[in-house]
């Protein structure tokens, strides 16, 4: 068992607060993702886990052991690093065998150990080779076959791919996932990538100015967002957000963009009650609006101004009111821009959030 | 020698007079390249033509350094007796060995104390870095007269004066400033990442230090202990004036030069050079490594 429990870790630089206040659980062989923009804090929260930063305050359980204040060698942890820290004077195998050298196994173990891991990556062919005739991707198996060999319980990884280009990324990102279902180890990920934390996770911890926005599994941190930043943070394009009226009036709620009305779920009206006569912030993603060629009642009208061909889909430019809506649609929906299209918002999809906090009201 | 290909070939959609631009450009980067080999050429020989001369004069014999007009073709008739002179004469023997000491006191004292010193200036950022750079480089701005004589004064006061230990204490503080800038930017080179692999992988900071930044370094520092070497064996000022009987090569040299023969003068500037130039050729490499691409 290694579950990680981190409580109340805050990490300060000089008077810059790093990591503020963060507690987290993390199961036993789940797969974590620290997700946020560079400078929040993410990877300082990774270090302060590996023990290459000690935290200010708080307390870092592995198992059932405290290792708040433990060097990094006795915390029984793998970590890989985001340039890879090959050793360049050693060969690759000699690279995979140092940290079990250096834990003082036997020979034919540590031989049959980086065997085993150089198999995994699929690295066997190049076990004699220097890093410097080795290409970034290969570097990046070495580092994880490294990491894996220690078969510690606790596998950290700071934004592995982010040196490789797309394609090679696009591929070790499911050889990863793969690797990482293979091997029983509680691993935690850092990265600034929403679509690898997407689609790597079991849970993601969305992370900015050092405090945690959400943490949650990636369907419910993709569709039910916890606040604005989440929401504009995670998805391609972002979630869309915009102004509405809240009017309560004859014992229901309605809310109102422009003249256009919506009619909240009814688990949604005891909350929105409190905003009468106030505005609201509607978030929607773009893939939730349905789009119509012909007006219809309860569908708003909007002129169309940049249309995007992606081929899987043709993402709409649309203004309603002050803001900028993306809208996507089935690549055969034919549109040119200048012409008018009618949306009609879907009332589940629809995230409420209070204008001034940005935060999503939770019935 | 390509020149005729080029004109036999010309495409037939060319105009000529954009072929004789083209010509043109070409002739001048030969030109260019060649002004730029002449140049090349002229500097060596600049430099190479004293040490032949002085080589050839001291393998040859003590009739032939003496002779005059001198015999243009080097190394005839090829003889050690000059060198065997040399070394025969008074302190030369000694001298050599002293040199030896300083130089050997020098190494390791200024490997002792750059290396720890280049690290802390490489990895840590700590009040007053750039401070302590700067200084660094001002006490090389000293001249080493400026320095010799008020050293020699305490020297005499703590009873440590004419000693070849004390003299590899000066030679050590002549040499630090480079060698803590040189080992500083080798350190540099290493990145930290890879010593917090090593101590994530079961290492201590020692530990980690030993396994992966030696081995990484250890060209580094080979190249600065070399550079401290060659220093302190043609180091003669402070040598001169920090030393009477304990005298090293070049200040035995420098004293005796002006009423030595010339087979002397010869061999004992063959004795300097010798080391200089076998090393340069030896750290070349790493010297190529240190300014140009650092080691990876």
């Amino acid at each position: 068992m290694s579950e990680i429990l981190i409580e109340n870790v805050t990490k300060r630089f000089g008077d810059f607060v790093a990591v503020d206040d963060i507690s987290l659980k993390i199961q036993d062989q789940e797969f974590m993702v620290l997700l946020g923009p560079s400078g929040c804090g993410k990877t300082t929260l990774l270090r302060t886990i590996a023990g290459l930063g000690m935290a200010d305050e708080g307390r870092i359980c592995i198992g059932d052991r405290d290792v708040t204040y433990l060097p990094p060698r006795d915390r029984k942890i793998s970590m890989v690093f985001q340039n890879y820290a090959i050793f360049p004077h050693m060969t690759v195998f000699d690279n995979i065998a140092f940290g079990l050298k250096m834990n003082k196994f036997e020979k034919p173990e540590i031989e049959k150990r980086v065997q085993e891991a150089a198999a995994m990556l699929h690295i066997e062919s190049m076990l004699d080779r220097y890093p410097s005739a080795m290409s970034g991707g290969q570097r990046q198996r070495v580092a994880v076959a490294r990491a894996i060999a220690m078969k510690s319980e606790v596998l950290l990884m700071d934004e592995p791919l982010s040196n490789l280009d797309a394609l090679l990324r696009l591929e070790m990102r499911a050889e990863l996932k793969r690797l990482l279902a293979e091997i029983d180890a509680t691993t935690i990920y850092v990265t600034h990538d929403q679509i690898e934390a997407l689609s790597m996770g079991d849970r993601i911890a969305v992370i900015k100015d050092g405090i945690v926005q959400q943490c949650d599994v990636p369907d419910v941190v993709y569709d039910k967002p916890s606040n604005l930043f989440v929401g504009s943070f995670i998805g391609n394009p972002p979630m869309n957000f915009m102004d509405g009226q809240v009017d309560y009036s004859n014992g229901s709620v309605s809310v109102y963009i422009g003249d256009f009305r919506i009619l909240p779920e009814n688990e949604m009206h005891p909350l929105l009650k409190s905003y009468h006569n106030k505005t609201i912030l509607l978030g929607i993603r773009a893939e939730n609006m349905e789009t119509l060629k012909q007006p219809a009642d309860d569908a708003l009208e909007v002129e169309v101004l940049v249309v995007e061909p992606l081929g899987s889909q043709n993402l709409l430019t649309v203004k309603i009111g002050e803001h900028i809506i993306k809208v996507a649609t089935h690549p055969t929906f034919y549109i040119e821009p200048g012409m008018q299209v009618w949306l009609r918002f879907p009332v589940n999809k629809i995230r409420w959030l209070d204008e001034k906090t940005g935060a999503a009201l939770y019935p | 020698m390509s020149r005729k290909h080029d004109v036999q070939q010309p495409k037939a959609e060319v105009a000529p007079e954009v072929m004789a631009i083209h010509l043109k450009m070409k002739r001048r980067q030969k030109l260019g390249r060649g002004m730029i080999y002449l140049a090349a050429i002229v500097l060596s020989l600049w430099v190479l033509i004293p040490i032949i001369f002085i080589t050839s004069m001291a393998l040859t014999t003590p009739e032939m350094v003496r002779a005059y007009p001198k015999s243009i073709l080097p190394f005839i008739p090829f003889s050690l007796d000059t060198l065997r002179f040399f070394l025969g004469s008074y302190g030369i023997l000694d001298g050599i060995i002293n040199s030896v000491i300083v130089a050997a006191i020098t190494i390791v004292l200024s490997t002792l104390i750059a290396a720890p010193a280049g690290y802390a200036l490489s990895r840590y950022i700590f009040r007053g870095r750039d401070v302590f750079r700067l200084s660094i480089l001002a006490v090389r701005a000293f001249p080493i007269v400026v320095l010799s004589i008020p050293l020699a004064v305490a020297f005499l006061n703590l009873g440590i004066y004419d000693n070849v230990f004390s003299l590899g204490l000066m030679h050590t503080a002549l040499v630090l400033p480079t060698a803590i800038l040189v080992l500083s930017s080798v350190f540099a080179s290493i990145p930290y990442e890879l010593e917090e692999a090593a101590m994530v992988l079961g290492c201590s900071p020692v530990q980690a230090f030993r396994h992966v930044v030696v081995p990484l370094v250890l060209p580094g520092i080979a190249a600065s202990a070399i550079f401290s070497f060659v220093l302190s064996w043609n180091e003669v000022f402070a040598a001169s004036i920090l030393t009477i009987q304990n005298r090293t090569l070049p200040a035995q040299v420098l004293a005796t030069l002006s009423y030595s023969p010339d087979p002397y003068k010869f061999a004992g500037s063959f004795f300097m050079l010798i080391p200089a130039v076998i090393f340069i050729f030896i750290i070349r490499r790493y010297l190529f490594n240190m300014w140009g691409q650092v080691t990876k």
